[in-house]
This record gives structure tokens, sequence and C-alpha cells, in this order.
């Protein structure tokens, strides 16, 4: 395959632009589908001036639009969380299920669960519960870097070993906790598990918003660093690289946004994943356009994800986590299969 | 104009002694090449110059001040270094590499485009530019990755206080390329920059060396001119083999017949 570093660039911009449109579209496709259907010039006006009939408009600002919103900048997250993980790992499959982070993440937030109870409640209760994602998510991908880290650098095969360990291990307590804890404790820690979109509020959405945003903003100060680091550590370090800064700032950034959108929305599979290796296939591993994109297109996927999960079984709604996923591993096994097609070898 | 001095030098990063009591002193423009068995500490050595693991003893001074005191990015500018084993396995187009040469620079696109044209010329890798790094050869690929540090201290006048360092550069190329990069290297030291590296063919090392440094278990065994270090007693003791030395007919350089 021949590609000049001016036709990269070029294509980078335009995939840029046409997910700045493609964005916008689906969310305003997302305001308008639902149970009650609306028309996409009913949904801007609803939305705009509060138009179009009271129900419309409340339909629109107070259900819909926290929920689309909270869709684009948690699929933003995770998307850039997942190219920023892939690139500090110098692995197209670490994504940030697989090593680690949304099980220690999940159990965070059981334990702050079972031993919060019913103190945990409104905005204070759902910080406390994303802290201690938080919390659990950094701990996880702490323990995971560790064990695969040496002084030749970090192996990745032992990485995804202690990923799945570390999963297994988080599992298990998480198991335990439900066992010895009460039923109402238990029912929340369970619905709280399968997560989805639904819960959606304001406070949700100004949470997501301050965090998702920090991630967002942040991730790209290291654009330059990632590019490096996919040499290998040592090299980047010899490019005048603070590797050690790079690594922890960026696993840093990526357990906080990884966190809170395991506590905010559940564990939402593949976004991390398949987002950041398909638009790498289109406009090459360069972070400074990678970054940006499969953040747009992340954004994008969740919101057409959940926009299908209202719509698909209407009025029931499916966990938009079994979307992702149903798009997303059939994509991902041909993506496996044809890799030696655009130069990956893993 | 000493570049690069080390002073007593030893260093145990695992707790074993990896390189005891080196001296060793390069000037702008001269080419110092390392050889020795395997496992005689060479790589060590420019690691240890590289910054990838500190010293236990002695002094390690660049550019007249102490390695350790050089801000990060700065340093960046002046050394690069080659290692042995290329790690990346992602799918960046040749330039894209040779560019990343440039990240501790703020030079421009336009300019950083340029030099990354130089260095893709001096490696003859210009044709392989466009082509995708993962999908290239064992060859091709040192020559790329020789490209992008060629790059990082390229600067089209006066290259007097930069270093490279090399780790076998030569191991995957052809006698054409292994020549096209004995001249390369000749290139970029007449405009100032020293040079250190590791080769295994002791014949290239002494053509393209000034003077040779010869490591065993981690001690500096012998050092000089070509032909002071390149004798048959020391290919007896050192490497247990034996070996005819002869006067090369170009004149300029010992020339070593193995069997």
């Amino acid at each position: 395959m021949i590609t000049s570093i001016t036709q990269r660039r070029h294509r980078a911009r335009q995939l840029l632009a046409a997910l700045a449109v493609l964005l916008p579209v689906a969310v305003l496709t997302g305001l308008a589908s639902g149970a009650v259907s609306l028309g996409p010039l009913q949904a801007l006006q609803a939305l705009l001036t509060g138009d179009g009939g009271g129900q419309a408009a409340m339909i629109v600002q107070q259900i819909r639009l926290p929920r689309v919103l909270l869709a684009a900048v948690m699929g933003a997250t995770l998307a850039m969380s997942g190219a920023a993980m892939q690139g500090l790992f110098r692995n197209p499959l670490a994504d940030p299920s697989l090593i680690g982070v949304t099980a220690g993440a999940s159990l965070g937030a059981s334990l702050l669960i079972v031993l919060g109870g019913g103190v945990l409640q409104g905005f204070v209760g759902l910080t406390l519960v994303s802290l201690g994602a938080f919390v659990g998510g950094v701990l996880a991908v702490l323990l995971v870097y560790r064990l695969a880290s040496s002084e030749n650098g970090t192996s990745v095969a032992t990485m995804l070993l202690a990923g799945i360990a570390i999963t297994a291990l988080a599992g298990a307590v998480g198991s335990l906790l439900e066992f010895f804890t009460d039923n109402e404790r238990l029912r929340q820690i369970s619905l709280w598990k399968m997560g989805g979109l639904d819960g959606a509020n304001l406070p949700r959405l100004a949470l997501a918003s301050v965090v998702g945003g920090s991630v967002l903003l942040a991730l790209p100060r290291y654009a330059l660093a990632l590019n490096t680091l996919l040499l290998g550590e040592s090299e980047a370090r010899h490019l005048g690289i603070d590797v050690n800064h790079t690594k922890l700032a960026l696993i840093g950034w990526v357990a906080v946004g990884v966190g809170t959108s395991v506590a905010l929305v559940g564990t939402i599979a593949f976004v991390g994943l398949v987002v950041p290796h398909v638009v790498r296939l289109w406009i090459g591993p360069d972070h400074r356009y990678l970054l940006a994109a499969s953040a747009l297109a992340g954004a994008t996927l969740l919101v057409v994800a959940d926009t299908l999960s209202r719509v698909v079984l209407a009025p029931t709604e499916l966990p938009v986590g079994i979307i992702t996923a149903l798009i997303g591993v059939p994509f991902f096994i041909s993506l496996l299969r044809q890799r030696h097609h655009y130069g990956m070898q893993t | 104009m000493t570049v690069l001095a080390l002073d007593g030098v030893s260093a145990a990063p695992w707790d074993e002694p990896l390189l005891v009591d080196i001296r060793l002193q390069v000037s702008a423009g001269e080419v110092v090449a390392l050889i020795g068995p395997n496992g005689a500490g060479k790589s060590s050595l420019l690691r240890l110059i590289a910054g990838d693991f500190s010293a236990s003893a002695g002094t390690l001074a660049f550019g007249g001040q102490p390695l350790a005191d050089w801000p990060r990015r700065e340093l960046a500018q002046h050394l690069a270094f080659l290692p042995q084993l290329s790690l990346l396995n992602f799918p960046y187009t040749v330039e894209e590499v040779v560019l990343l040469g440039r990240t501790p620079h703020a030079t421009g696109a336009r300019a950083d485009r340029e030099i990354a044209h130089h260095a893709l010329v001096a490696t003859d890798t210009l044709g392989l530019r466009n082509r995708l790094y993962t999908q290239l050869s064992g060859g091709e690929r040192q020559r790329v990755q020789l490209a992008r540090v060629f790059a990082q201290i390229w600067d089209s006048g006066d290259m007097a206080g930069k270093l490279l360092l090399l780790d076998e550069p030569t191991a995957a190329l052809d006698l054409a390329h292994q020549q096209q990069l004995a001249g390369a290297i000749a290139g970029i030291a007449e405009r100032g920059c020293a040079v250190l590296l590791v080769v295994h063919d002791v014949n290239l090392a002494a053509a393209v060396g000034n003077r040779l440094l010869v490591l065993d278990r981690g001690r500096q065994v012998a050092s000089g001119t070509p032909a002071e270090v390149l004798t048959a007693a020391l290919f007896r003791d050192l490497f247990h083999a034996e070996v005819l030395v002869q006067q090369h007919p170009n004149g300029r350089q010992p020339l070593v017949i193995g069997l």
C-alpha cells in the first residue's frame, strides 16, 4: 500500500470534517427518534425554541437531550481513551476493558454501593460511586501495568494475560460482595451494572461533561508523545519525551474517563477498541489526528447505537452495550482476519 | 573539541557489573567503533550514554556538562541513538517514521520535511518514502530507522557538538548499503558530528572508525587506531579465533582475514 503523508493528512482532515457533520446529524436523529417519533425539523424546533407543541418540547429537552448528549460525551471519551491506551501499549488490542480498567471500575463502584448503602443518593452519591469506579479502574490498570513491565519495557502478551487475571479477580470479589449483601443493594448493584443510557439526567450529564471534557482536552496534549511511544519507550525517551510522566498521565486520564463512564452508563463494549482501530485504518496512526477523529467517531457511534436501542424494539429499550457489541464484534473479527492488508502485525 | 568524555565509568543496572572503569573521549568529527565478543558490553555502553540506565561510578560528560544535567529535550536535539531492535508495528509511512526524529525540534513542518528528505537520501530510502513501515524488509526497516536518527540531529551546516550512537547499524544491510552507510557516516563526521558505533565486522570497523575501542566482559581492553588495535594476538586472546592481519591493498587500514 502506498500513501504519501500529504494524502494521509488530506484524508484525516476530510474524515474530521465528515464526522463534524455526521455527529450533529446523529444527535438530531437521536432527538427525533424514540417511542414518540418526531420529524427532524420538529425536533430542532423543539430544541431551539421550546415550541412544536408542549409535549414535544418536554420530550426533546428534558428526556432525550440529556440522554443523547450523555451518549455523545461518553462515546467520545471511551473512543479517545481506547486510542490512547492502544498507543501507550503499542498494541491495537489494548482496549480499556481488556486491561482490567472496566472490571476494576465495576468492583470499585460495587464496593461503594455496598458500603455506602442508602446514603448514596443524588448527585453526591453518584459522584462517590464514580470516584469508587475511578479508583478501582486506576488500581486495576496500575497492577496490570506493573505485572507486565520489566527493565526491557512492557510485554504486551503479559499485559493482556494480566488483564484477564485482574478482570477475573475483580469479578470474583464483586460476586463475593453480591453474595453477602442484602437484597436491596444487590438490586442496586445489578441495575447499575446493566448500566445503559436510560438513567440519563442533568446531574449525570453535568458530571460526564466535566470529567469527559477534561479527558478529551487532556489526552490530545500527549499526541506527539504517543506518536514517539509507538517506536518503543526507550526510543521515545531518546527523542526527549518524559516517558514516565506521560505513562502515568495517560493511565490516570484513561482511568478517570473509563471509570466515570462505567459509573454513569455501565460497561459499553467495543467502542474503545473498534473505533480507534477503524479510524487508524483510514488515516494512519498519527495521534494528532487519530485522537480527535476517534473521539468524534466514538460519539457518533454511541449516539447511533443508543438511538437504535430505543427504536428497534420500541417501546422496549435494549441496553446500548448489546448494540455496540453486535456492531463491534463482527467488525472486530473481520479486522483480525484482514490485519495484514493494512500492515498491522500483532 | 571533546564532545563526550567518560571517566572511570562503571555500571551495574541489575547488580551484576556490566561495565567497569570505562575511559573514553570522543571529539567532534571523530568516529569511534566499539568491537568485542558477544556480551562484552558494547550495547550496554551505548545505552548508558543514551541514558537508559545510570552509572554507578565515574563521570559522564557531554558537551562539557554532566550528562544527567542536560534538559531532556535539549539533549535529544544533540544526541541520537539507534538501538539494535525496533519494536514499531504500527503502519506509519516511512516518511512519518523519519519525521518522528524531528520531535524534539521546533523547526516547523516545512524545515522538518526538508531535513527528512536529506536523511532519506543519505540512507537510500527516498524511494520507500510512501511505503508502510510494517511492510518493509528487515534491511529496509533498519535503513529507515537510521534515517530517523539522522533526521534527529541533522543540521545542514556545522554539526559539531552532536553525537550519534549506532548499535549494529549494518547488521541487516546488504553490501552496497553497508558501503553507503559508511559513506553517510563519513559525511556527517566531516561536518563535525561525533559517531560512536558498534560493529561486528572488524574490517568495516577499521574502514569507518578513526579509532577502535575493544571491550571484553565489560572492561576496556584496547583502544587506538585500527592499525594499533587489530593484531593477530588480540583476536587469539579475545575472540579465540585465528586470523591473518595484513595491510589492506588500499594502504589505509589493516585487513583482517578469517577463514
